[in-house]
């Protein structure tokens, strides 16, 4: 039996919570997180999902030290606490054993962490300083809900398609997609220039990875960034299920139907076609010509020129 | 949505994109002004209100931001003033019904010319920002309110203003918008036709000009800021695109050469960790 094939995804009901998180402040994060939990309960969600950093704010630059959050500590206690009858997703800053820290998000559900998943790409370009800052996650790991296979994705993970591939391949049937993105102006005719982006891309990635996508952005400014909401759930066909509208704190609720996933999957059989031998044999020569590891020969044009397939 | 039309671009060919969202970019900028001060625990503006179109247009956003009671629009002539921008400051301040103040700074302009000795007139235009300054900080301290900057980024960009003089503030709603993106948000927000057709002065002596201080039109150096700066256009292509390559060349060196005016002092690092380097707090740290 392949990773996830024990249980079928079940219809969701998700709240996006779009919220404004205090900048450093954990103490006043923890309430924002428990206010916004208790309206999604009223609303009769089963899982309620928060940005990227939703537990301390995104610029902390030297701050991050000071609001890491370890394995068992109060905070990180309480915000589990919160999962009682209700799944929360939220972000944190997390510190290792080792002292690494990680942006990080949780999975949590009836008092339990059920999967941490630390950023792989921490952007550092442009405004981003986030290397300075964060180490590199290296898993990207699906794993089981009481709704079926989830995967999660902070932020820049998402433009690499390899991540959401990964998770795929591994039984995703919702990909959470926690983010603080800052807007760039806005445009005629497009609206918040960052809004539209991200959702052409979770458009795409939904319908390449044939799954539900459910994405949470932040609202608020910090130093005179804005960051832009316009949180969405896509289905599998690249239909838009729910989207809060942009630049408020607002709680959105979108309905993930199991049954539109079986049609998906049944009209776009990408994932039953997936050849996974094969991306595996090209992305070891690739990284075996890039790396000059032994074995890349003189390797690099087509299986024809080498005279046939692999040996 | 509306939806602009659009030329269709040459194959190689730099369009500069200056256009806004209107409503949006209103949007944005006015949640900043509500955002960045009300973490202060403060609750109020205090601007310098010239009678010009970017410190109309930050008090049109500042009013809707905050409501008319929370905007201090400080009106401070100098005795060669012009008399029209007095006229068309106070109509910004009875269309927004906002709280004016008049503060006459000749006789601190004057009572420093005859102390410092000869001062030239680029120099007095110094000494006359850095008072207002100074005038705009002193109130915003009685007020228990914030300074709101009017700069645009042209101005920050080519370096025309003066340092710890109109430069200074505490919040720029502006800052990111070029001169004929706030004319365009201007006419969004209704700002006093005759604020928004006279030439741009910075009225620090009669009949002084922007364009002709500076030598060319914002229309034109917008465009090309536009690509050099937002789109990381090589000089050679803004030349390829079509402007003049001594323009080109002009407005290279000004923006190099006003770095210093976009950056607090320099320190020299004599420690583990210096203010600057790696000292690295935001601003709203904490709040």
């Amino acid at each position: 039996m392949g990773p996830g094939e024990g249980c079928a995804m079940r219809d969701a009901r998700v709240a996006l919570a779009q919220i404004e998180p205090k900048l450093g402040d954990l103490e006043a994060n923890l309430d924002l997180h428990a206010s916004a939990v208790r309206d999604a309960r009223r609303a009769g969600a089963g899982l309620v999902v928060f940005p990227e950093l939703s537990m301390t704010g995104y610029l902390l630059r030297d701050q991050v030290p000071e609001v890491a959050l370890r394995p068992g500590s109060r905070e990180l206690a309480r915000l589990a606490r919160l999962s009682r009858g209700i799944d929360v997703v939220a972000g944190f800053v997390e510190e290792t054993p080792r002292h690494l820290y990680h942006n990080a998000v949780a999975y949590l559900s009836e008092g339990r962490v059920v999967h941490v998943h630390r950023k792989v790409y921490v952007p550092t370009y442009g405004l981003f300083e986030e290397g300075r800052d964060f180490a590199s996650g290296d898993t990207l790991r699906s794993f089981d809900t009481r709704f079926g296979r989830a995967g999660v994705l902070v932020c820049e993970d998402c433009w690499h398609p390899s991540c959401a591939w990964i998770l795929a391949q591994q039984g995703m049937d919702v990909l959470i997609v926690a983010s603080s993105g800052p807007t760039r102006g806005a445009r005629p005719g497009v609206g918040i220039t960052s809004v539209a982006v991200w959702r052409d891309l979770l458009r795409a990635t939904a319908r390449f990875q044939t799954c539900f996508a459910v994405y949470v952005n932040r609202v608020g400014y910090e130093d005179g960034l804005n960051f832009g909401g316009g949180s969405l759930a896509v289905d599998p066909f690249g239909r838009v299920v729910a989207s809060v509208p942009a630049l408020e704190p607002a709680l959105g609720i979108a309905t993930l139907e199991a049954e539109v996933l079986r049609r998906a999957r049944l009209s776009y059989p990408l994932l039953r076609d997936e050849n996974l031998d094969l991306v595996h044999r090209e992305v070891e020569r690739i990284r075996r010509l890039r790396y000059d590891l032994p074995g890349a020969g003189k390797e690099g044009g087509t299986a024809a020129g080498r005279g046939g397939r692999d040996r | 949505m509306k939806r602009e039309p659009r030329r269709p671009g040459r194959a190689g060919s730099a369009e500069p994109d200056l256009s806004l969202d209107r409503d949006l970019t209103t949007r944005i900028l006015t949640g900043f002004i509500r955002s960045e001060v009300l973490r202060t625990g403060r609750s109020r503006v205090v601007l310098g209100l010239s009678g010009g179109i970017d410190s109309a247009v930050a008090a049109y956003l500042a009013a809707k931001a905050l409501g008319p009671q929370g905007v201090i629009a400080a009106l401070l002539p100098y005795r060669t003033s012009s008399p029209d921008s007095l006229r068309d400051a106070e109509r910004v301040i009875g269309a927004l019904g906002i709280v004016g103040e008049r503060i006459d700074i000749t006789p601190v302009v004057d009572g420093f010319a005859a102390a410092a000795g000869r001062v030239g007139r680029l120099r007095l235009g110094n000494v006359m920002a850095r008072v207002r300054m100074t005038v705009l900080y002193d109130r915003s301290e009685h007020h228990h309110a914030l300074v709101l900057g009017t700069s645009n980024k042209t101005e920050i960009l080519l370096g025309y203003g003066t340092l710890w003089g109109d430069l200074a503030s505490a919040i720029n709603p502006l800052g990111d918008l070029y001169k004929t993106q706030v004319r365009e948000l201007a006419a969004h927000l209704r700002v006093p036709a005759s604020i928004r057709r006279k030439p741009p002065s910075a009225d620090l002596w009669p009949s002084q000009a922007d364009e002709t201080d500076l030598g060319f039109s914002y229309d034109r150096v917008d465009r090309l800021l536009a690509l050099l700066v937002d789109s990381r256009l090589s000089p050679d292509a803004c030349v390829a695109a079509g402007f003049e390559p001594e323009l080109v060349a002009r407005v290279g060196r000004l923006v190099v050469r006003s770095q210093f005016k976009r950056r607090l002092p320099v320190i020299a690092k004599v420690s583990t960790r210096t203010v600057g380097w790696d000292f690295r707090y935001p601003r709203d740290w904490k709040s």
